[in-house]
């Protein structure tokens, strides 16, 4: 039996390549009626592989037309898919999906999404009664591998975009965001990005405050929070726990004058300052007073920079479970195929062609 | 015998300690299950000491500086045990396994552990006394632990450098509340060991007294500060580290005064 796995990725196509190859929901069957005995396709919007387990080879560009979409297929033949399609065998295809649903080819090294993705479209493949032993013990293992990878190395840790470092600040200095009181000064894009992003991890205290009374409030709807008026912000510092401020304001709206009679009142409670404003609306020297974390553009795209940082540190690390399951996988589907072969009584039907293979 | 159980025990804390130093230099930590075993068990063998000890002796284990310092690193590995799962505070053990080591390490080398000439007869006020104001230190050991786990994150969030140990701290908040409930438990086992001291029946030395005092005091100071929201909270994390500083050497003072100008 040969395993296969035939795609495209980030690494070799753009997205309208990718879209074009995305595959449609009865993919697997059709690609079992192309001669696959087993097939699966992995859909993500940054990758489209089929992983297939097939007696005789099935080539690339059999795949590549099984997975066209039907609008292409009619001015297109299988010759003209001019498109850099990878192809992984046996022990390759089964590092490939390793390293697939542990993260380490994904676009943010480590992001753990695909995993969930990998988990749907087996699935999927299962419920179409595409899947058979050979891709259900790879699947099973590759699920396991991912889940060790992510457990004994620090691939996962850290976030690595600015929003969610953000939040992930916001977790760290106050534990439960359910208890923390939000103030969203400035209603622009990337400040409802985080609002939301605060919300999804239980924040409930919003309030809202923006030049435009009409913004602020349609802003508050939209995360659930209050408007507060524009004037009214300064009071407001006194009581909540996080600022998030993106204002237009050419001078800084917060100084450590300004900020430091508000502070004492407020001792024991530490405040997060999230400035994502440009110019910047709160003075960087208001970092030195106590209890107050102020974080900049700058210093979130930093610490995202240095979460990447530690991420790439352990690849290393997580290519080594994935070589010592990569070994032990195809160990033991060479054992399970010599069983079958001598229960059969076919000794080199099957087995020697995965063990005399680049494995 | 009984200081091969010590040594034992001091090897399962290191171990602690060298697995931690490893895991930090990979990158990698994962401070749970290792950090909490190895602890666990240097316990066992820390009781099983103290326990030989006190049967040979006859009377609770605290008559030498050596004792002292051991009976100090139990109480400290104790209220770990007790408060570390408690408050998530699971890296906790990877910051107190160096101090038992420290303080075990050097009760094993220095020549410290000398039988008192004078058999002083137990007495169970002085036990309770001496046993209960040592299990307070171990609490305020934590706390001062606790505080420099509190110290490195505050200083990593303010410079915006975010080592891999910061994604194992616990929230600040959290670290903060163990910290003040440390040093509750702390200054209320104290109190008990202070005043029960007055109940022993012998001559209490004044400078001991006024030191133990001092020790008190500052402890109240650092409670009250923070009850009446005058401290904030990385100032009360370092007076947590200052505090037990200032206790240890008071330790250290009662007990070597204790040896060379021993009570009648």
């Amino acid at each position: 039996m040969n395993l296969f796995c035939v795609g495209l990725s980030h690494h070799t196509a753009d997205v309208e390549a990718r879209e074009r190859f995305a595959g449609r929901a009865e993919t697997d069957r059709v690609l079992r009626g192309a001669g696959c005995a087993e097939a699966l396709v992995l859909t993500t919007c940054n990758r489209v592989e089929v992983y297939g387990a097939s007696e005789k080879r099935v080539s690339t560009a059999e795949i590549a037309h099984c997975l066209l979409r039907k609008t292409d297929m009619t001015d297109n033949k299988p010759h003209q898919y001019a498109v850099p399609f990878y192809r992984y065998e046996d022990a390759r295809c089964v590092q490939h999906l390793f390293r697939v649903a542990s993260g380490l080819d994904s676009m943010v090294v480590g992001e753990t999404e695909i995993l969930g993705q990998a988990k749907k479209a087996y699935e999927s493949a299962r419920t179409s009664a595409a899947v058979g032993p050979y891709l259900h013990r790879l699947f099973q293992r590759a699920f396991r591998v991912a889940k060790q990878v992510r457990t004994r190395t620090e691939i996962t840790r850290g976030s690595v975009s600015v929003g969610s470092v953000a939040v992930d600040l916001a977790q760290k200095i106050f534990g439960k965001l359910s208890v923390c009181k939000v103030l969203v000064l400035g209603a622009g894009e990337t400040s409802e990005r985080t609002a939301r992003a605060l919300v999804s991890r239980g924040a409930c205290d919003l309030r809202v405050s923006n030049r435009s009374t009409d913004r602020a409030h349609e802003l508050a709807r939209l995360v659930g929070g209050r408007a507060i008026p524009f004037d009214e912000w300064p009071e407001q510092c006194c009581e909540i726990d996080i600022l998030i401020t993106s204002t237009s304001s050419e001078a800084p709206l917060l100084t450590p004058e300004n900020l430091a009679p508000t502070l004492r009142d407020r001792i024991d409670r530490p405040l997060f300052i999230i400035d994502i404003a440009v110019p910047r609306d709160v003075d960087p020297s208001v970092n030195k007073l106590e209890g107050v974390y102020l974080y900049d553009i700058d210093s979130l795209q930093s610490v995202a920079e240095q979460s990447l940082a530690l991420r790439r540190q352990q690849i290393a690390a997580a290519e080594a479970i994935i070589a010592e399951h990569v070994a032990d996988f195809v160990d033991s589907i060479s054992r399970g195929l010599n069983r079958i072969s001598r229960i059969t009584e076919h000794p080199s039907a099957s087995g020697n062609s995965l063990r005399s293979s680049e494995l | 015998m009984d200081r091969v159980i010590l040594i034992v025990s001091t090897i399962c804390f290191l171990a602690a300690v060298v697995h931690t130093v490893i895991e930090l230099r990979g990158g990698v930590f994962r401070p749970m299950r290792f950090n909490f075993f190895a602890v666990g068990l240097g316990f066992i063998f820390q009781t099983a000491f103290l326990s030989i000890r006190g049967h040979a002796l006859g009377r609770c284990p605290l008559t030498n500086l050596f004792e002292v310092f051991i009976f100090l690193a139990w109480s400290v590995a104790l209220i770990y045990m007790l408060v570390g799962p408690a408050y998530r505070l699971s890296l906790m053990g990877a910051f107190t396994a160096p101090l038992v080591v420290l303080i075990q390490g050097f009760a094993l080398i220095a020549p410290i552990d000398v039988r008192h000439p004078v058999k002083v007869s137990a007495n169970p006020w002085l036990e309770f006394h001496a046993s209960i104001s040592i299990v307070a230190y171990g609490a305020f050991a934590l706390a001062c632990i606790a505080g420099v786990m509190y110290l490195v994150q505050e200083r990593q969030l303010k410079t915006h450098q975010l080592h891999s140990i910061f994604y194992h701290l616990p929230p600040l908040t959290d670290l903060f509340a163990a910290i003040t409930r440390l040093l509750w438990l702390g200054f209320a086992l104290y109190t008990l060991g202070i005043v029960s001291g007055f109940f022993t029946g012998r001559p209490l030395p004044h400078v001991q007294v006024v030191a133990a005092i001092g020790v008190w005091l500052l402890y109240a100071a650092i409670l009250q500060g923070r009850h009446l929201r005058r401290l904030a909270p990385r100032r009360v994390a370092a007076l947590c580290v200052i505090g037990f500083s200032a206790a240890l050497t008071l330790l250290w003072g009662i007990t070597f005064s204790a040896q060379t100008h021993p009570l009648p």
